[in-house]
């Protein structure tokens, strides 16, 4: 080799080492909250208690702070329980509904079309904490405040802008043609919507799923809000009051396993349908 | 679908009736969703306006006292603090996390090995709640068990521990970490698909005509991502006018009541002073501030010019 070709690949590999070492920190600073409160949530309690220096258990491993947890209140099942139902809820009918909607706006005619969408699109303008207050005063007359189908209700509606317009976009993707020889065959309206667009917008959907998913599952200010029986509280709700010492003094190493139980499903959902996640994020963003 | 066929059309031939058949189908498709829209949207916003011109107690009668609560607004020092509070915070986070995304989305831009493990990372804190973000960075700050005033005693960087929450400056700053480290892959993802969409053939076409890395950067890449970083602005200048959760959970807006947001003043007028009319007064401003910023935005996004 002569000099010039080995002084290229010394600066290509310092190039590379140098790249190497940036993406490494960044990547570390990003995810080192995230791992040091994992690891807390694994230490005994009495050790949770201390600073967390060094991250990782000395005194071995125990699930004493996810059991402690467990004892807030009635019971961190039921509140996992509350969020799990809410958000599980929120998906099913979010996606009902903007499966519809998205269906209706793409392939129908009608009257007030434009307006109708144009009026639903255009409610992403609104803060929802801006009609807090009505909304309480709504749920209450309905009978709903205070209730988990009261606040589906809430998160359904906050959904359906991003999901209609995602739902409305997957439809219009679809050929024409192919819709065109189901009616042939004598298909139904339904029948097609269910057997021949359904499975061709299903990456559509699991973008509004996961979407539906991560933000009722995380939403704190509505359910601080409407839920105000105890009982009823979902995951954000409980773990601010335990992280306020209502119920006693705080106990971190709790705080750090309640963390864990909230961020979990976010985290692994998130990892595992990446693509679909992304692909929301810059069709809702960008567009 | 039975209510479609017992539907009259008198005056239609066979064909009239099939298309209105048709557009009947149309909006039973789209009435669930419009009927939530109007009940859990549309009327909210009207009632949110009439309880605005009300006293409206939690219990009891409300009496109508006309633009009362909007003259109320105008002197009350602790509406117009939160205010003032919200728009700083808004504007400095708004720059902090465009400070590091952009870099992050530089960094990220190209396809080379492990990119995919390094966005994944960067991207991680996106996906996870503002309520448990909160939580974990409560901890972190908390100054007996937290990580950051032990950390510094152990470094010999301080003498005494620092209580984070203890002043204004130190919360605040530790929130707008928390922020940028919570959002600052959102951005990046904003601004790699900006990146992205700059065709690779004119920056090899200034390459070859001499241009430096960093005159491609200021003149090609900067103009061409105008409208990318206008988005982002916006989306996180929306955002942050609406903070309520970490200013809640980590500092219950202290201290000394330095770190009330807007949303969390109207929360706490609303919701534990029960004053409901003019905790709906005050939403009405926000909401015009915000439909403002979103009117800007459209208008931002429609010009080629961009910014």
């Amino acid at each position: 080799m002569s000099e010039r070709k080995v002084a290229t690949a010394r600066r290509r590999l310092f190039a590379t080492t140098r790249y190497h070492a940036i993406g490494l920190f960044i990547s570390l600073l990003f995810v080192a909250p995230i791992a040091w409160s994992a690891l807390v949530s694994f230490k005994p309690s009495a050790e949770a208690a201390r600073p967390p220096l060094p991250p990782w258990p000395v005194e071995g491993l125990s699930t004493q702070s996810y059991e402690n947890l467990a004892k807030y209140g009635v019971g961190i099942w039921t509140y996992a329980g509350n969020s799990l139902t809410v958000a599980a809820a929120t998906v099913v009918v979010t996606v009902i509904i903007s499966l519809l909607a998205g269906y209706g706006f793409s392939r129908f005619k009608f009257p007030l079309k434009n307006v109708l969408f144009v009026l639903i699109i255009s409610t992403v303008m609104i803060p929802f904490q801006s009609i807090l207050t009505p909304l309480f005063l709504i749920l209450t007359r309905l009978g709903l405040q205070n209730t988990l189908p009261g606040i589906v209700l809430i998160y359904v509606t906050l959904h359906l802008p991003f999901s209609i317009f995602m739902m409305r976009n997957a439809f219009d993707a679809v050929p024409k043609e192919i819709e065109d020889a189901a009616r042939v065959d004598g298909a139904s309206v339904f029948l097609m919507l269910r057997r021949v667009m359904l499975p061709l917008v299903l990456p559509g959907v699991a973008t509004v799923a996961i979407f539906a998913f991560l933000a009722s599952w995380n939403e704190f200010l509505a359910a601080l809000i409407l839920l105000t029986d105890q009982k009823k509280y979902t995951l954000p709700v409980m773990m601010a009051a335990v992280r306020s010492g209502q119920f006693g003094t705080i106990d971190w190493g709790a705080v750090q396993s309640g963390v864990m139980l909230m961020m979990a499903p976010c985290l692994a959902l998130f990892l595992l349908l990446q693509r679909y996640y992304i692909r929301g994020l810059t069709a809702g963003a960008v567009k | 679908m039975t209510a479609q066929a017992t539907l009259p059309f008198p005056s239609a031939g066979r064909r009239g009736a099939r298309l209105r058949r048709k557009q009947l189908a149309g909006l039973l498709f789209v009435a669930p969703a419009v009927l939530l829209v109007a009940v859990f949207f549309l009327v909210p916003l009207g009632m949110a306006f009439w309880m605005s011109l009300h006293n409206w107690p939690l219990l009891g009668r409300p009496r109508f006292i006309g633009l009362d609560n909007y003259l109320n607004l105008m002197s009350d020092q602790r509406f117009w603090n939160a205010m003032r509070f919200t728009l700083y915070y808004t504007v400095v986070v708004t720059i902090a996390i465009f400070a590091v995304a952009f870099p992050l989305a530089l960094f990220a831009e190209k396809a080379r090995p492990m990119i995919k493990v390094y966005r994944t990372a960067i991207f991680l804190p996106v996906v996870v709640g503002f309520g448990s973000a909160s939580l974990l960075w409560a901890w972190l700050m908390n100054v007996d068990v937290g990580l950051f005033s032990p950390l510094a005693l152990k470094l010999g960087l301080t003498e005494k521990p620092v209580n984070l929450l203890a002043r204004f400056d130190t919360t605040f700053w530790s929130i707008i970490v928390m922020v940028v480290w919570k959002t600052a892959g959102f951005n990046m993802i904003i601004l790699l698909t900006g990146l992205q969409g700059i065709s690779s053939e004119v920056q090899e076409a200034a390459r070859i005509d001499g241009a430096s890395s960093w005159q491609r950067f200021r003149r090609i890449t900067l103009p061409l991502m105008r409208r990318t970083i206008a988005l982002a602005l916006i989306l996180s200048v929306a955002g942050s006018v609406l903070a309520f959760d970490q200013f809640y959970i980590i500092a219950d807006g202290g201290p000394q009541n330095s770190t009330i947001t807007a949303v969390y003043w109207i929360f706490s007028q609303s919701f534990v002073s029960f004053r409901l009319g003019y905790g709906a007064a005050m939403s009405m401003v926000l909401l015009a501030i915000l439909v403002t910023i979103s009117v800007v935005q459209l208008r931002l996004l429609r010009t080629p010019e961009g910014v």
